[in-house]
């Protein structure tokens, strides 16, 4: 037997004995022969310990790391300093080896610490209820779309071109599969055009839906775009970057019906792009059309205070198909780590980080452009990530920039042809001026 | 247990970070009108303060690690610890999902082979790592089903067939993905009722989803007779791999005749269930359907892994990125330490466990379907019930007292006060004694002391929760007092 089997030879014996089978086989019964595999899976053989590790450390180190790299690649995924007590603290088993606190006796160490998350989830977005995480940022800004057609009941959603390339294509997905219509708005010096949004907006507009800040790093009038939005008593759906609302204003202040956002930069690693989170939060109208798992506090049968997950009638396990979203495992233990994050960082350290950010950006932005090789390509104001425009082509600038241990910015023109030789950097709190300007002098040779 | 905002007191700290080393452009840069006023209320703590605070919360959850961990439907197996280490190389936490190809060939082989590994255990063509957890791969699955009938021009495949017996998430699935839901009977043995489905399929039927082993942990001896009549009426098999655990090297989905499979990689494949995620739902598809898988697939041209995003008649992309890719390491990293004998072993202790605890446990407790069953059995508290008023749910607070963690119940919803048990293959014979034993006590206890059964737990923490009250007046998240 393998070492994660529990039972002995001999027990399998003893056991088959005294349920009376003669043998493992004739528990299999039920298995026909003709769909019973006769040969063994063609899979590698098993490796000790040592052998796997050797093995998997042999493919991880064909990874060009970022601590090896100095990274610059931003665009939805970004490298925020974690603190180190995160990881010791996420390996508790208790956190990591349960699973959905469906009995919430033996469970209040993750309910409590969901509740917490909802808690700092509605500080940071403005709004008063908050989910328990949702599969990333891009699920969670889908399944927003399908819940504002379900609270407006209408069928169309517009979506600025703006928001990250990722999520749209997710939403596009899920829309196609829902019958919803999804119809994009251009932008204008990178932000959402506002004559476009007032010529498309109409009767069937469920919800109008904005990235901020947005794919290109700036940030969005949101107000202006909720008044446009509500004055067609459409849902305004914002997805936004949790780091930044320590700064600026939130989407419940500014209007937003439903805030979501990829939870990643709280505390979670770059990991080649999951787990991740998606946080999602709602007015109070909203709150029994919100998807996924939902913590409430309440008391014991002594008065004490406890929480269980609530309004259930909302879920797969009891709606079956009028279920709000098939939606059933999230992606707690990464909230858990979000939940950590926030409280390490506090009031006072994530408007640090967010500041750090602003300073850093605009220092690599204003250095890049000096050396005349870059010019920028929006005017509007932007937090920790910007695009320029370079003299060269993306891909021949980022292959220099390896040869120098530097991962270079994002190829806009991918997912945006018009924009050539488009650049976006993301310049997080973990990049020294020493690295910053390693960069500047790389690119702008 | 106090709220970590209750801990909190403005000036203490916990954050260490850098003094700024470039110019400070303060917040100018950015108008008036787009800063907030005033800072979201988190909390401020000491570094102590809040590594104590998770410390002392996470002592009030019962993990694998604790104890035994029944819960049906839900395979919770010991998560390897050596996994958690793979999982952790600074070359898999540290890359950066929009890197370069060739910075990432590391990266790329072990999805790659994950996913060739995988083809092989469910005999499938394809796969996709991309849906992250098993509701997830359930949506995409159909996604790719809608896509294939309609690329045939059938845009009149517009009904999933589901049986009684289906988890929840299937119907909530394929409606999400567009389709009509219906619903049939299973039989008096528990399995799909041949008549019912022959009378359900027609030109309409997109597709059947069926879980094998299915949720009363019995695996449908008529496998190939109903791929067949689904099949015959133009509609696809969708294998719910929930259950895979029951069936590693003993039978394959593919063989089965199913065309599109989902594996939960936190089920069947070791990987944390993280109190609730993050999951993994990678899908398998025959031949016929992996065009519409979701972009990108990741392919092999001579030595060099790249992701493949030329795939026209593709569903698009169900998430960011690619996947949950931490949990795909952790599972590839099990495959490796297990091998085809080991997957076997898998199976065949899964079996036993279950089937051992059924056999020595329906003398007390009433047992619906008396057979052989897979990887888990599923119990009804009726007998105690009718003469003692004890419920699935006493039963289940009850085992609190003991260390337990209770079965899954009142699921599946076929099945009167239902109590599932799995018990997984990593569980010893000893801790089944102990289970089975402390199942027999409460089985005496709802007999002749049924009031200690329906007050439990007794030794909690916390007593049972009102949740009709939570539910009514909820209260959402924490507001200070002023």
């Amino acid at each position: 037997m393998t070492r994660y089997i529990g039972n002995t030879t001999d027990d399998r014996q003893q056991m088959l004995n005294e349920i009376g089978y003669k043998d493992i086989d004739s528990l299999f019964r039920a298995v026909p022969d003709s769909v019973r595999l006769k040969e063994k899976l063609k899979i590698p053989e098993a490796l000790s310990e040592m052998e796997l590790i050797k093995k998997i450390k042999s493919l991880s180190d064909k990874n060009f790391n970022s601590d090896e790299y100095v990274c610059f690649m931003g665009a939805g995924a970004y490298d925020h300093y974690i603190p180190s007590a995160i990881d010791q603290l996420i390996m508790r088993q208790e956190f990591y080896t349960a699973y959905t606190p469906y009995q919430p006796e033996i469970s209040q160490g993750t309910l409590q610490a969901i509740f917490e998350y909802q808690t700092m989830i509605s500080e940071l977005t403005g709004l008063p209820v908050a989910n328990a995480s949702m599969y990333d940022g891009a699920t969670a800004l889908a399944e927003a779309s399908a819940m504002s057609c379900e609270a407006t009941r209408r069928k169309e959603v517009l979506v600025a071109s703006s928001v990250h390339p990722e999520s749209r294509r997710t939403l596009n997905t899920y829309a196609k599969f829902r019958n919803i219509t999804v119809k994009e708005i251009s932008y204008e010096n990178g932000q959402i055009s506002l004559e476009e949004l007032n010529t498309k907006i109409n009767d069937n507009t469920a919800a109008v839906i904005i990235q901020n800040p947005n794919f290109f790093g700036i940030i969005e009038d949101v107000e202006k775009i909720a008044e446009i939005t509500h004055k067609n008593k459409s849902l305004l759906v914002l997805s936004a970057d949790p780091i930044s609302l320590s700064i600026l204003k939130s989407p419940g202040e500014m209007g937003a019906d439903i805030a979501v956002g990829e939870g990643q930069p709280l505390g979670n690693s770059l990991n080649f792009g999951g787990p991740y989170l998606g946080f999602m939060a709602v007015t109070e109208k909203l709150m029994r059309k919100m998807p996924g798992r939902i913590v409430g506090q309440t008391t014991d049968k002594e008065g004490r205070r406890g929480f269980v997950l609530t309004l259930q009638t909302r879920e797969q396990h009891i709606r079956r198909e009028k279920a709000t979203s098939n939606i059933c495992s999230n992606q707690a233990l990464n909230a858990l780590q979000a939940t950590m994050y926030l409280t390490f960082m506090g009031k006072e350290g994530l408007k640090k980080v967010a500041k750090l950010c602003l300073n850093k950006s605009h220092y690599a932005y204003s250095e890049l452009i000096k050396t005349n090789k870059f010019k920028p390509l929006f005017t509007a104001p932007f937090f920790k990530e910007f695009a320029v425009i370079s003299d060269k082509p993306v891909s021949d600038l980022n292959e220099k920039l390896l040869k120098s241990n530097i991962i270079g910015g994002y190829n806009i023109e991918i997912d945006y042809p018009e924009l050539k030789n488009a650049y976006l950097l993301a310049v997080t709190e973990k990049r020294t001026k020493e690295e910053i300007d390693a960069l500047v002098r790389k690119a702008g040779e | 247990m106090q709220l970590i905002f209750e801990k909190s007191k403005k000036g203490r700290k916990a954050y260490s970070l850098p003094e700024c080393d470039v110019p400070d452009v303060s917040l100018d840069v950015i108008d008036k009108k787009y800063l907030r006023a005033e800072a979201p209320e988190l909390p401020e703590v000491s570094e102590l303060d809040a590594v104590r605070h998770f410390t002392q919360i996470s002592q009030r959850n019962h993990g694998v690690d604790s104890g035994f961990y029944p819960l049906g439907s839900c395979t919770m197996k010991y998560n390897p610890k050596v996994n958690e280490l793979a999982a952790r190389f600074d070359g898999f936490t540290k890359i950066h999902p929009y890197q370069q190809e060739k910075t990432v060939q590391g990266a790329l082989k072990l999805m790659y082979d994950l996913g060739r590994m995988l083809s092989e255990i469910t005999a499938m063509e394809e796969f996709t790592l991309q849906p992250a957890a098993g509701a997830h791969g359930e949506l995409t699955g159909l996604m790719i089903m809608k896509a294939y009938h309609h690329n045939r021009n059938n845009e009149k495949r517009t009904k999933i067939i589901v049986p009684d017996s289906a988890h929840g998430t299937n119907p909530a699935s394929a409606a999400v993905a567009g389709f009509d839901v219906v619903e049939i009977k299973s039989n008096d043995k528990g399995l799909v009722d041949l008549e019912e489905l022959k009378a359900a399929v027609g030109e309409d039927t997109a597709g059947f989803m069926l879980t094998n082993p299915n949720t009363l942990g019995l695996f449908d001896e008529n496998i190939l007779e109903i791929s067949k009549i689904v099949h015959d009426a133009g509609g696809l098999m969708y294998y719910d791999g929930a259950n895979a655990n029951a069936i590693l090297g003993i039978s394959r989905p593919g063989d089965m005749g199913f065309d599109v499979v989902h594996l939960n990689l936190h089920k069947t494949f070791s990987t944390p269930h993280g109190g609730g995620g993050p999951g993994s739902g990678p899908v398998g598809v025959k031949k016929h359907l992996a065009e519409f898988l979701p972009v990108p697939v990741i392919s092999k041209k001579e030595e060099e892994y790249y992701m493949d995003y030329e795939r026209p008649n593709s569903i698009g992309k169900v998430k960011s990125f690619y996947g949950n890719f931490g949990v795909l390491v952790r599972a590839y990293a099990y495959i490796l330490s297990m091998g085809p004998d080991g997957l076997k072993e898998v199976a065949e202790n899964a079996v036993l466990n279950a089937n051992y605890i059924a056999n020595k446990l329906k003398d007390k407790y009433f047992l619906p379907i008396d057979t052989e069953c897979m990887h888990e059995c599923v119990f009804s508290a009726d007998w105690q019930k009718e003469k003692n008023g004890v419920s699935a749910l006493d039963i289940a607070k009850r085992l609190l007292d003991f260390g337990f963690h209770p079965p899954t119940i009142y699921f599946p919803l076929i099945v009167h006060e239902a109590l599932m048990v799995e018990p997984t293959e990593t569980e010893s014979k000893e801790t089944l004694d102990e289970f089975i034993s402390v199942m027999r006590q409460i089985a005496e206890e709802a007999e002749n002391t049924p009031e200690m059964v329906k007050t439990a737990p007794h030794t909690t923490l916390i007593s049972r929760l009102d949740e009709a009250t939570a539910a009514r007046k909820p209260i959402l998240r924490y507001t200070k007092l002023t």
